[in-house]
């Protein structure tokens, strides 16, 4: 069995958030780790390899740096990485992102492709089944479990409240939620045949059956309009009052702060 | 010269830390307190390759540099000395030296349940009337036909009664110099736990590490298979000093660790204390304070990178890891009483760990050499 994962380098929400004069994340300046999401996916492909026997490639596209996420993903068991790095692919939204994507698995033999639900710092969650759309492959997304059957997969698809067991034949793609399954720890002697391994690297020319149109922050649909960190609130006001005192005392403030 | 960790040392770094601050550091005060041995902790230790880190792969290790085994034991040592010195042990005093003087049959044997972390390693030399005064060990091993017979006793043993391998340091001869001296020679020797007339004593009740399992090991007509001999007859004390020499190394990542951790609660401590209307990070005397620290926390970490580096690439490196040794283990003595006097009352309170990491601290001044002894090592080379 052949899988693809896709994974994300993405900022460390332990770290400051910075951003560029366009409004797009100063990737290069923040502390980074992987998607918690894509490394669900990753542990859940590792599974897949410890249990029925898989090769499993790994795939981002990012800044050169984003080979550190590769590096890490080897190091916990992956057999290969592969980068997909151009300057032409930059500013990409989802739309930009999963073109490359797939231009860049057209090249691959796959059975299954994994990707994260969705990253921490876009949360779009459009990227995966995007990926399938332009592939045109079945996806089972929000999957909390994850077993073969011959030449299917049944995925556990989770709702707030219960979940579905779909079945669907390989190839398909299927994202993972952070909740699939605990990561494994890299060990020291993975990081060290991480470093020694040859990371794969592609730019545009490498994509196959796509259109520069599509590509980059030129090929996004999507434009971002303002972007900011967080703004704190301040810790607000607690009151202890009876019922009627209260709505009394909220008129006032409402009033007050002109809302009715 | 170059002072940055490349990038396979970083990620090594931030997995150790990672690991720690998973799974070490939510037992520490549990295993500080109840006196357990680790054994959850080491068990996943074992899962993630941590108790073979430099040890090659052909023997089951994960091919790793001594540097990068030392900021294992830094970065367990962070937030639980207990962990770190049974990593350290394990790997510098039990499979090191089997990797060295053993024979390939002995590696196979021994190194590669050892690296792979199956089985744990333990190191004995120190007797009741033989501490810095190693030549004054009483344990006499004799050849009996094809085993040695053992009789003695070991005591203050890390990882004493947890673990599986023992290498044990006995006279085997005594010969007399040309002026009529007796000199006792000692050989080293490989024992497994369950071994015929091997037993252990007490447990010992300690001041610090009290998660460390310390035991004395007692030998009463223990018999050995004859292969068990490492290295060739009589050469068991230069054995045990090149050993030490790497134990130290392991040691002093330890109190580095120590020290680094109790610097960080330190940190955060005087940022949130709050006396007469500011944090105390703001009084020029807490920050005179942290400075100090900090930069004898480095030069700390120097010492010990460099002679960790000197292990990976020279045959002699006893003053390295004996400077290595005693700064970092007088580092983590004065930075945790700082730190302690930092935290004022809450510094003497059990639910803060910086008291244990005081109480930690002080046995790195004491094992594996004391600090008297790193001097002697220092002085003798500069006065050769």
């Amino acid at each position: 069995m052949k899988i693809v994962v896709c994974v994300k380098q993405v900022p460390d929400t332990k770290g400051g958030v910075k951003f560029n004069p366009d409004g797009t994340l100063d990737r290069a300046a923040m502390l980074t780790i992987m998607n918690p999401d894509d490394k669900a996916g990753l542990e859940a492909a590792l599974r897949l390899k410890d249990e029925y026997g898989a090769e499993v490639t790994v795939l981002t596209m990012g800044l050169p740096k984003a080979d550190e996420v590769l590096r890490e993903a080897i190091a916990m068991g992956a057999d290969h990485g592969i980068l997909v790095t151009d300057r032409v692919l930059g500013g990409a939204d989802t739309w930009a992102t999963s073109t490359t994507i797939a231009g860049a698995i057209r090249n691959l033999e796959y059975d299954l492709i994994i990707t994260g639900r969705q990253a921490i710092d876009g949360d779009t969650a459009q990227v995966g089944p995007q990926i399938a759309e332009h592939l045109g492959l079945p996806v089972i997304s929000y999957a909390q479990d994850i077993k073969i059957d011959g030449d299917s997969v049944i995925v556990q698809r989770q709702y707030e409240d219960r979940y579905h067991e779909l079945k669907a034949k390989m190839p398909c793609l299927i994202t993972a939620l952070s909740e699939l399954n605990e990561p494994r720890y890299m060990t020291p002697g993975g990081i060290f045949d991480a470093y020694e391994k040859e990371v794969t690297v592609w730019g545009r020319a490498d994509l196959k059956d796509v259109d520069d149109s599509n590509l980059g922050l030129k090929g996004s649909p999507t434009k971002i309009a303002k972007a900011s960190d967080k703004v704190r609130k301040g810790a607000g006001e607690k009151v202890t009052l009876d019922a009627e005192e209260a709505v009394a005392y909220l008129m006032g403030k409402f009033k007050e702060k002109h809302v009715i | 010269m170059d002072f940055s960790l490349d990038k396979k040392h970083e990620m090594a770094r931030s997995l150790f830390r990672e690991f720690a601050e998973n799974e070490a550091k939510p037992l520490a005060q549990e295993v500080d307190e109840t006196e357990e041995f680790p054994m959850e902790t080491v068990k996943k230790m074992q899962k993630y390759g941590f108790m073979g880190i430099p040890v090659p792969k052909e023997y089951g290790g994960q091919g790793c540099d001594p540097l990068t085994y030392v900021m294992c034991v830094e970065e367990l040592s962070k937030v639980c000395a207990t962990t770190g010195v049974v990593v350290s042990a394990h790997t510098s005093l039990c499979i090191d030296p089997i990797l060295t003087y053993g024979t390939e049959e002995q590696k196979q044997k021994y190194v590669k349940p050892l690296a792979s972390g199956e089985k744990i390693g333990a190191f004995a030399l120190t007797e009741p009337g033989a501490g810095t005064d190693a030549q004054g060990a009483q344990t006499k091993a004799v050849l009996d036909g094809d085993e040695w017979i053992l009789n003695g006793s070991k005591c203050f043993i890390t990882n004493g009664k947890v673990a599986d391998v023992y290498i044990v340091i006995a006279i085997t001869s005594v010969t007399e110099d040309k002026r009529g001296r007796k000199k006792k020679n000692f050989s080293a020797f490989i024992v497994d736990k369950g071994a015929p007339g091997f037993s252990f004593g007490t447990k010992e009740k300690k001041m610090g590490i009290r998660g460390s399992s310390t035991y004395e090991l007692i030998f009463e007509d223990c018999r050995i298979p004859k292969d068990n001999l490492l290295g060739p007859e009589g050469k068991g004390f230069p054995i045990a000093m090149h050993t030490l020499d790497g134990g130290r190394i392991g040691i002093a990542a330890q109190a580095l660790g120590i020290a680094e951790g109790a610097l960080e609660r330190a940190v955060e401590y005087t940022k949130e204390r709050k006396q007469f209307g500011r944090s105390i990070a703001q009084q020029q005397n807490t920050q005179f304070k942290l400075a100090d620290m900090a930069t004898r926390v480095e030069a700390a970490q120097m010492l010990v990178y460099k002679a960790a580096m000197a292990k990976a690439t020279q045959k002699v490196y006893s003053v390295e890891a004996a400077k290595a040794k005693l700064f970092a283990a007088e580092t983590a003595m004065a930075v945790t009483t700082e730190v302690v006097q930092l935290f004022g009352g809450y510094g003497y309170i059990r639910e803060y760990d910086v008291e244990r990491m005081m109480r930690d601290a002080k046995i790195t001044e004491i094992y594996e050499g004391t600090s008297e002894v790193q001097r002697m090592v220092i002085s003798g080379a500069l006065l050769k």
